[in-house]
């Protein structure tokens, strides 16, 4: 284990930009996510069908072709050069909030036609509507599927490793390498890295369903 | 070799065929001039039982892995039969020792990453793919070698403020993710910028998303020679890098092989001639084929 003595600290920075990249491109997606839910079930045809193409195309496109797309082909239009983090965002950020956008959807979809009518009849607006009592109610519903899009983009930040970004996976790499007579405790040190960083959202998104569990 | 007169004069027909075919195969490649190898003519003879050559000898054919993405070295177009470079040239060499010829050599795009599991599992008899010989890699597999030696350089777009070395602090650095060239330049304050492929690097540094990129001079000269208007390679060596041939550690008989093979195309002027194909057109003089490390004793 002299590789991980020696390049704990290589290690941990690398599973920090996995971290960063997971959480930055998350908040990110939820908000897009959540947006582009709101067009789809919203009263706005044109916003709608803008929505519903946007989920066509980022959904049904392999992770790495949005990739090669933001870092090889973004690069060559004449528009002010974003930073390997930047990019790394983006990227994952496209892909994800279309996933988000589903998820919360579905979460949408599960409130009762009632409750949305009920609310309209009390005088509230389309905008109020949502918020104070579809979404609140969605967003239970649509947790689960949330929390599994969620960790799947942790995960899929590993794909930024063949793009400039040296995260865990691109780290790890370079130790397999190096260290070529020890490439599967290598391995497995990093599999548990994620493994760890997963379970640790997953029990967050199991702590947060008990809280807002409620008595129907 | 046991040669009657007849046979001679076969295997000279045989040669000239084979000529007259490679240079019918050539014909659609822009530049993948080879040299000319003399194939052995029963070439298993000459190995003793039980060896991995004479098992390749007597298959005739053999399965070597090199790049596919490094002008030069090793590089593959999408439209072309067989890779060219001085590695393919290499592997050329070996296999006419064991009687066998172009055709019947199976080339196999090994990338950084994957050469020592392709060793282990055999899917490769040989590694030829600008494989540095290091002491870990040494621990698992069989390198015989150098063939070649170089070094680490910087490639940049033309007027860059980057002269060398001294210059990448705080700068964007492209190379091979997993490389000991992203991890030289890291020590040296570059920000790593890892990529799965060279010809990526390349576009990276075109488009200027990086600043420089860097590995063995060898693979940036050919870069550099397939752009001369837009790039060029800057500053002195600044790592030894030994180009060795990777072999399984269950055959250790192959690195005498090796060796030997090597030692007499240094001899008779074919690795001269294998480096002015490849690298010289580079413009670089043909260098003095390196010493070649002792085979451990086993």
């Amino acid at each position: 284990m002299d590789w991980l003595a020696d390049g704990y600290g290589l290690v941990l920075r690398a599973f920090l930009l996995t971290i960063e990249l997971g959480v930055v491109a998350g908040v990110f997606s939820m908000l897009l996510g959540v947006l582009l839910a709101a067009a789809r079930v919203g009263p706005v045809a044109v916003l709608a069908k803008a929505a519903a193409t946007y989920v066509l195309v980022f959904r049904n496109t392999p992770l790495l072709m949005v990739f090669v797309f933001v870092f090889v082909a973004l690069p060559k239009v004449d528009i002010p050069q974003l930073s390997f983090f930047a990019k790394g965002v983006l990227a994952l950020t496209l892909y994800t909030s279309a996933f988000v956008c589903e998820a919360v959807r579905s979460g949408v979809n599960s409130v009762p036609l009632g409750q949305a009518e009920a609310a309209r009849a009390v005088g509230l607006t389309f905008g109020q509507t949502m918020q104070e009592v579809v979404l609140p109610q969605a967003m239970r519903a649509a947790l689960p599927p949330l929390a599994s899009v969620l960790i799947a983009l942790m995960k899929n930040t590993s794909v930024a490793a063949a793009f400039g970004l040296i995260e865990a996976t691109a780290r790890m790499r370079f130790f397999t390498n190096d260290n070529a007579d020890v490439r599967t405790v290598i391995f497995l040190v990093f599999a548990i890295g994620y493994v760890v960083i997963v379970e640790l959202m997953s029990a967050g998104a199991f702590t947060l369903e008990r809280r807002w569990r409620v008595a129907r | 070799m046991r040669f009657t007169r007849s046979r001679t004069l076969l295997a000279a027909a045989g040669l000239t065929l084979a000529g007259a075919l490679s240079a019918c195969g050539n014909a659609g490649g822009s530049d993948s001039e080879s040299t000319d190898v003399n194939v052995e003519e029963n070439a298993a003879d000459s190995f003793e039982d039980g060896t991995r050559m004479k098992e390749l000898a007597q298959d005739g054919k053999i399965t070597i892995g090199v790049k596919y993405d490094q002008p030069g070295i090793g590089f593959k177009g999408a439209a072309d039969d067989a890779p060219t470079g001085l590695d393919p040239e290499m592997g050329r060499i070996l296999a006419a020792s064991l009687g066998i010829d172009d055709q019947d050599i199976t080339w196999k795009e090994t990338i950084s990453d994957n050469r020592e599991p392709f060793l282990q599992k055999g899917e490769v008899d040989l590694v030829i793919a600008s494989y540095s010989i290091t002491d870990e890699r040494r621990q698992i597999v069989g390198q015989a070698g150098p063939y070649y030696v170089t070094g680490q350089q910087l490639l940049v777009k033309k007027g860059s403020d980057i002269k060398g070395p001294d210059d990448v602090k705080g700068k964007s650095v492209c190379s091979v993710t997993g490389s000991t060239s992203l991890e030289q330049i890291e020590a040296k304050g570059a920000k790593a910028r890892g990529f799965d492929t060279y010809s990526e690097c390349r576009d990276q540094l075109l488009d200027g998303s990086v600043d420089a990129a860097t590995t063995d001079g060898a693979i940036l000269l050919g870069y550099a020679a397939e752009d001369p208007d837009n790039l060029e390679v800057v500053g002195p060596t600044f790592s030894e890098e030994r180009y060795g041939i990777g072999y399984s550690k269950d055959s250790p008989e192959m690195c005498q092989w090796i060796v030997d093979t090597l030692k007499k195309a240094e001899d008779d002027g074919t690795w001269d001639k294998a480096f002015e194909a490849t690298l010289g057109k580079s413009g670089v003089d043909t260098p003095t084929p390196p010493e070649m490390d002792a085979c451990p004793s086993s």
